[in-house]
């Protein structure tokens, strides 16, 4: 087990009182695998990113137990987290324009990696560096290396970030949404890289997406969150074969690439009614219940994620679904 | 690269042109009359006035006036003092040393200052380290500079007796005392500089430590040192390298008050006395010459821009 996180709690301070924006999220990552966590803008998914990596700003608390390699991060100080940032975990950004630096080359800022945890000196840094563009699919890398941010394409730049994440073979590597800023096609040459290279390294990762598209095409096992908590966890075959979730059946039913299959049955949850809540305020039990056209009374107590099948879970008091529509 | 600098360099031959008619131009409308200060007591005299007017061609058309005094400037001749009976260049090139140590020395004050305060300030936003370097650039900026030489002569010269309260030794004759008539005047020239970098630091700062890349470099494993040292620090100083040759400039086309204070004889000086004694071709010449640094420090400028963003260096 590479990662393995258990109650992971994450509370913001903030002026309007305390912010919970993950609450009791546990989910474990093996090596070579890829696990996708799945929700909307503002369901916690890069809050948890962030504090796998101990990049939380400082107004937040962490509470619950993040475990790599059996060893329990939550509890390391700072300096000792930071050691194993960029070596032992590592993470792809979202913005791949904004995430490079414009004042250093690209070969800079990857080398910038090996100089500090592999202790090379400048010139074999850079020549490592040089290959690592290389072996990312950058054409023409020796030149490349020696450029600016501004002067590459944005699926460059995304390459640039992944031989920078990936520089010092990591066990771990996070994606948080590394290709919604990216073209379509240059989407999936980065998506195949990436399940190319965790092939080769037997790096675990972490992939965050809003996509469901990416996710059947990529992940091994899936964590649908909703308003900070988990709300299912399924081997990524059986939730598209299988959601339980209300809320992960709203999502299947929204995402326009799902056609036919599950879709069937859930064509009346073509779009999920009202918004996601106010985490300031959340609702009493089942976050979801305000907007789920299944909830009862019961829904008023948080149901606990149970599994309904081996490796597959769902946080609902009304699973099995399929019972629920039959009826 | 070359196109650009020669292009650069292009714009500045019409710049100065245009400078020069104005700076003649203003001189026309001084009041007063430039012979009769010189004739002293023989002012009576209709001769005596004729003649010296013939002398300094003010008998002539203004244009005539004017090119032959444009002709000769190019050529770096600036005329006579009519005062002190002086070339006009050679006062300009005995006086440049003394405000360019001033300068040098008042600008390296403020960089140690205010960029350093500037970066802790941001980092330690809204801490009491923040609130201090903040009050303290609002006094450096918003204390006058007549004021606090004023203050520092009191505490220092005459108080303490530390330092001499005026005058200047050059660097060449006896560095230390050179530097102990300096060092004040420097102070006073530097704290408001320093107040404005700070600030300007600080704002650059805010923004870059905000920035993703920042972030990415927190996860790639850096010291927080380095962080805002390498990562933070090299973008934000792009916007105050610029303010930073803009306020050196201002320092070297010389400090009128601050140099009168300390009794220093350099640009500022030079320029009072010039236009108390309607000595007009000094006072062409220094404004002529203060325009020429300003506009080869606005091209050095460019350059140290290009230098710093590697965003404009390949457009």
């Amino acid at each position: 087990m590479v990662l393995d996180i258990r109650g992971l709690a994450v509370t913001f301070r903030t002026d309007r009182g305390p912010l919970r924006a993950v609450d009791d999220l546990s989910f474990s990552v093996e090596a070579g695998r890829t696990l996708a966590v799945v929700g909307e803008s503002g369901c916690g998914k890069s809050v948890t990113a962030l504090a796998i990596m101990g990049l939380l700003p400082p107004n937040a608390r962490l509470s619950g137990s993040i475990r790599l390699h059996g060893r329990e991060m939550s509890t390391l100080n700072p300096a000792e987290w930071r050691r194993r940032r960029g070596r032992e975990l590592a993470m792809v950004f979202q913005e791949p324009m904004t995430s490079l630096n414009p004042a250093f080359t690209a070969g800079e800022q990857v080398a910038e990696v090996l100089r500090l945890h592999e202790r090379l000196g400048e010139r074999a840094a850079f020549d490592r560096a040089v290959a690592l563009l290389d072996r990312v699919r950058i054409p023409d890398a020796a030149r490349r290396a020696r450029q600016y941010p501004h002067q590459l394409s944005g699926g460059m730049r995304q390459r640039v970030m992944i031989a920078m994440a990936l520089a010092c073979k990591p066990r771990l590597l996070i994606a948080d949404e590394p290709t919604t800023a990216l073209d379509v096609t240059v989407q999936a040459q980065i998506l195949a890289l990436l399940d190319e290279l965790k092939r080769e390294t037997g790096t675990a990762v972490v992939l965050i997406t809003h996509d469901l598209g990416i996710v059947a095409d990529h992940a091994d096992d899936v964590v649908v969150m909703y308003a900070g908590r988990a709300a299912e966890r399924a081997p990524a075959a059986r939730l598209f074969a299988r959601p339980e979730h209300p809320y992960t059946v709203g999502l299947l039913g929204a995402a326009p690439r799902i056609e036919g299959g599950p879709g069937g049955r859930m064509s009346r949850l073509a779009s999920i009614e009202g918004t996601v809540p106010d985490l300031l305020h959340p609702p009493e039990g089942c976050r979801f219940a305000p907007r789920c056209p299944f909830h009862g009374t019961d829904c008023t107590r948080q149901p606990p994620l149970a599994e309904i099948e081996p490796g597959h879970a769902t946080a609902c008091w009304r699973a099995p679904l399929d019972q629920v529509l039959a009826a | 690269m070359l196109a650009w600098f020669l292009r650069r360099l292009g714009q500045i031959v019409p710049t100065l042109l245009i400078l020069s008619v104005m700076i003649f131009g203003l001189q026309q409308l001084m009041p007063g009359d430039p012979a009769l200060t010189l004739a002293g007591e023989e002012r009576g005299d209709p001769q005596v006035l004729a003649q010296i007017r013939a002398e300094l061609r003010l008998d002539r058309p203004l244009p005539e006036q004017y090119l032959h005094w444009v002709a000769r400037a190019v050529q770096g001749d600036f005329g006579f003092s009519w005062r002190i009976r002086e070339p006009v260049a050679k006062l300009i090139l005995e006086k440049l040393p003394v405000t360019f140590q001033l300068a040098v020395m008042a600008f390296l004050i403020a960089l140690v200052i205010g960029i350093p305060a500037g970066v802790i300030s941001a980092v330690r936003r809204d801490r009491p380290v923040d609130w201090l370097a903040n009050g303290l650039a609002l006094f450096g900026i918003s204390m006058p500079n007549f004021w606090l030489g004023i203050m520092m002569i009191l505490l220092f010269s005459v108080q303490l007796g530390w330092l001499p309260p005026s005058g200047y030794v050059p660097l060449t004759e006896d560095p230390v005392q050179s530097l102990a008539t300096t060092i004040m005047p420097a102070f006073v020239l530097g704290s408001g500089i320093a107040g404005v970098l700070m600030r300007h630091t600080r704002a650059a700062m805010l923004g870059a430590l905000s920035q993703d890349y920042v972030r990415t470099a927190r996860a790639k494993g850096l010291d927080e040192r380095v962080v805002v040292g390498r990562h933070a620090l090299r973008n934000a100083l792009i916007p105050v390298v610029t303010l930073g040759t803009i306020e050196f400039g201002r320092l070297l086309a010389g400090a009128v008050l601050t140099e009168q204070i300390f009794t220093i004889p350099g640009f500022g000086k030079l320029i009072v006395d010039a236009v108390f004694n309607r000595d007009y071709p000094v006072v062409q010449g220094v404004v002529m010459a203060t325009a020429l640094i300003f506009v080869t420090l606005s091209l050095i400028a460019d350059i140290l821009y290009m230098a710093v963003n590697p965003r404009l260096r390949s457009a």
